[in-house]
């Protein structure tokens, strides 16, 4: 029982299921706070554009304009709110954020059009959301030109060319899709981090540490033996996640769970290693923390989990290829969104088998050398 | 005979800073060695030592005969070690504590349920078996503590500062705990600030500045030269003021050295001025009954460490 390497992990892993049954407020805080930002998350953050409020000074009332004013509101994007009766309307409602977008359409619209000559609709856009406005203003230069068309063509002729786009894997663009599986990643770290280092830091506090290390408890015992009960609530967590992914927001998984689970495995051995260097740093929680915290920002915002890597300016993109949760990132929404098999993800699985590997490795030297 | 507890010069670094420095001592079987020294003096450091955690810079050391560089994976299954902090688990009850404790150590079931029962028994837990930690008392706490240390029956037993702030009855306790497992055999090495404890202990040791400046058993260190210079000798005064008076007595220049207890100081008094010390004070009003005192403990380390801090300062300055 005593001695070898891994002496004590029994106890200790023992010990530690206690001490999670026991401190249920924190165990239920660490499952819950992810599940609140998942619905959070996937129910306010929708990136796509739609019933964008829009303000309205319809000036030429006339059949031609409302024959362009209905075509803003077919589109989906625009939501025809409210209707101004001058020019100030217009900025007066984008400046208090009722209204998104104004369009004007001018008093001589429709008889410009008569007489063949330049018609102008004026589209203003609040840039303070550009993603809206970017995709309103677009919207609204296809909406025009799409009327021009008609103008020119005679109103039932068909415009030559068509763009008919098929979005493959995420049809209709839902942004739960995207986001979620992103979400996993970063929870899981989240909570793995906090978790591992906090009671080892904990121990480190309370003395019960300096206690252990003049017992036959082993280095190695004693990090498997927090690591056990850890690992295993993080695939406990990873499975209500999934649960309610499928349940909430409809989102299927595509491809193999088992090739998720297997390569699920290797992240939390990543993050499992990261919690434990932690642990061997900090002296106190608060310390802890926001060490977890440090790890937790680049891998929001370098993973791919909100800004796409190939859009990040080069040395951002070097700094992405280090984080563990980058490659996890696209494991997941490759096997959830695409249904990808190893065949495909191979290479991200080998950086992230690598990556956990290295992460125990250094964790457990270094829980070697603090020992003293 | 080989002592159970061996020091042979021990030297332990910190980088720059040496925190023991030349150590030796022995501890023989069933003894209860009191290990005293104010704080960051290096105590804790030479137990750690002296169990193979903490790297030993020179010198050698040995538990039951096994080499402490060598050996740590043998001796730390062979000794009891209760930390300055318990190292309990507070969310943990009692009983689970003892568990964690037991297993360890690698106890079979059998085996830790029958040395639980005993320990129950030698410490009066019985009652507090399911109640948590943390809702324990000090001195509850420290019988648990120790009850764990003891839980593989090991031969060798270290208690760093087993005593720090818990109550005299509790401490008188725990001292007849360490009296009643000592006759059975078990060797206790603690650390200690209390002077009365000291004297409870068969033999102790003194570090100052990470060096063991005394060693010995009590009568031994109470007869130390160094501690009873030649041609002086030690008066208790039992006054009716005795801080006021104090001030008095210090400026005296025949008196060497001066502890106040309660309504009596304690002087180290140059033998020939005896006679002058009683016209002195009568001189100055103060009313005193003078009786020649034993010399305590704490006398003898006061003195030693004076004797240090007055031989440190003009090498320090010469630096
Ligand atoms: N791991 C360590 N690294 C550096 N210095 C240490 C370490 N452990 C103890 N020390 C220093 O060694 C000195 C002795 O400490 P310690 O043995 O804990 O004293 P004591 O137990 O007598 O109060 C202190 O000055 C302490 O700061
Ligand atoms: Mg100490």
């Amino acid at each position: 029982m005593t001695g070898g390497p891994f002496s004590g992990l029994l106890p200790v892993c023992r010990k530690e299921f206690v001490h999670l049954s026991r401190d249920r407020t924190t165990v239920f805080f660490a499952l819950a706070i992810p599940v609140l930002q998942l619905v959070m998350f996937g129910f306010a953050i929708d990136t796509n554009v739609r019933q964008v409020p829009t303000i309205v000074l319809d000036s030429s009332r006339t059949q031609e304009s409302r024959r362009l004013l209905e075509a803003f509101a077919n589109s989906d994007v625009f939501q025809l709110r409210y209707f101004g009766a001058s020019e100030s309307d217009l900025y007066e409602a984008i400046r208090a954020g009722q209204a998104k977008v104004a369009i004007r359409i001018p008093p001589d619209y429709a008889s410009l059009l008569q007489q063949g000559r330049l018609a102008t609709v004026q589209v203003l856009a609040d840039g303070s959301d550009s993603t809206i406005t970017s995709h309103a203003v677009s919207t609204a230069n296809g909406v025009v030109l799409q009327e021009a068309m008609h103008r020119l063509l005679g109103l039932n002729a068909r415009p030559p060319i068509e763009v008919r786009p098929a979005v493959l894997y995420n049809p209709g663009l839902r942004s739960p899709n995207f986001f979620v599986p992103g979400l996993i990643a970063i929870m899981l770290q989240m909570m793995v981090i906090m978790l591992v280092s906090f009671s080892v830091v904990r121990e480190r506090e309370r003395g019960t540490l300096d206690q252990l290390w003049l017992t036959p408890v082993s280095p190695l015992g004693l990090m498997v033996g927090k690591i056990i009960p850890y690992g295993l609530l993080a695939f406990f967590e990873l499975t209500i996640v999934l649960v309610l992914m499928r349940v909430l927001f409809q989102v299927p998984v595509h491809g193999s769970v088992p090739l998720l689970y297997l390569l699920a495995f290797a992240f939390i051995l990543t993050v499992l290693g990261m919690g434990l260097l932690i642990s061997t740093r900090a002296e106190t929680q608060a310390e802890a923390f926001q060490m977890a915290v440090g790890t937790l920002l680049p891998s929001v915002f370098l993973s791919g989990y909100i800004f796409l890597i190939e859009n990040m300016p080069i040395p951002f993109q070097g700094i992405s290829r280090l984080i563990p949760a980058t490659y996890f990132i696209a494991i997941v929404r490759g096997i959830v969104l695409r249904g990808a098999t190893l065949a495909e993800l191979w290479p991200q699985a080998a950086v992230l088998t690598a990556m956990g590997l290295l992460s125990i490795f250094l964790a457990s030297r270094a829980f070697v050398r603090t020992r003293g | 005979m080989e002592p159970v507890i061996r020091a042979d010069h021990i030297t332990i670094r910190f980088g720059d800073f040496t925190a023991v420095r030349d150590v030796s001592l022995s501890v023989g079987r069933g003894e209860i060695f009191g290990f005293l020294g104010p704080n960051g003096s290096g105590k804790t450091t030479l137990i750690k030592a002296l169990c193979g955690l903490t790297p030993i810079a020179s010198g050698t050391g040995s538990i039951l005969g096994l080499d402490v560089r060598r050996n740590a994976a043998a001796i730390k299954r062979r000794i009891g070690y209760m930390s300055q902090k318990f190292g309990l688990y507070e969310d943990l009850t009692v009983a689970e504590n003892m568990d964690f404790y037991g297993g360890v150590y690698g106890l079979t079931n059998a085996a830790l349920s029958s040395r639980k029962d005993e320990l129950i028994a030698l410490t009066s837990l019985g009652p507090y078996l399911d109640r948590r930690a943390h809702r324990l008392s000090g001195g509850w706490k420290q019988r648990l503590a120790l009850a764990c240390a003891l839980i593989h029956s090991p031969q060798v037993v270290f208690l760093d500062e087993p005593t720090a702030g818990i109550d005299p009855v509790a401490r008188r306790s725990l001292w007849d705990l360490l009296f009643t497992l000592s006759g059975q055999g078990v060797t206790f090495f603690v650390t200690t600030h209390y002077m009365d404890e000291a004297e409870r202990c068969s033999r102790a040791g003194y570090i100052y500045l990470s060096r063991l400046i005394a060693i010995g058993s009590i009568e031994e260190l109470q007869r130390m030269p160094e501690a009873n210079p030649p041609g002086t000798t030690r008066l208790a005064l039992h006054l009716e003021n005795s801080s006021e008076a104090l001030a008095l007595i210090r400026r005296l220049p025949y008196i060497l050295e001066s502890t106040i207890f309660g309504r009596s100081v304690h002087v180290l008094i140059d033998q020939a001025a005896t006679t002058r010390l009683h016209a002195d004070l009568t001189a100055s009003g103060v009313h005193a009954t003078v009786e020649p005192a034993e010399v305590s403990l704490e006398d003898v380390f006061v003195t030693l460490t004076n004797r240090i801090a007055r031989e440190d300062t003009p090498t320090k300055e010469a630096k």
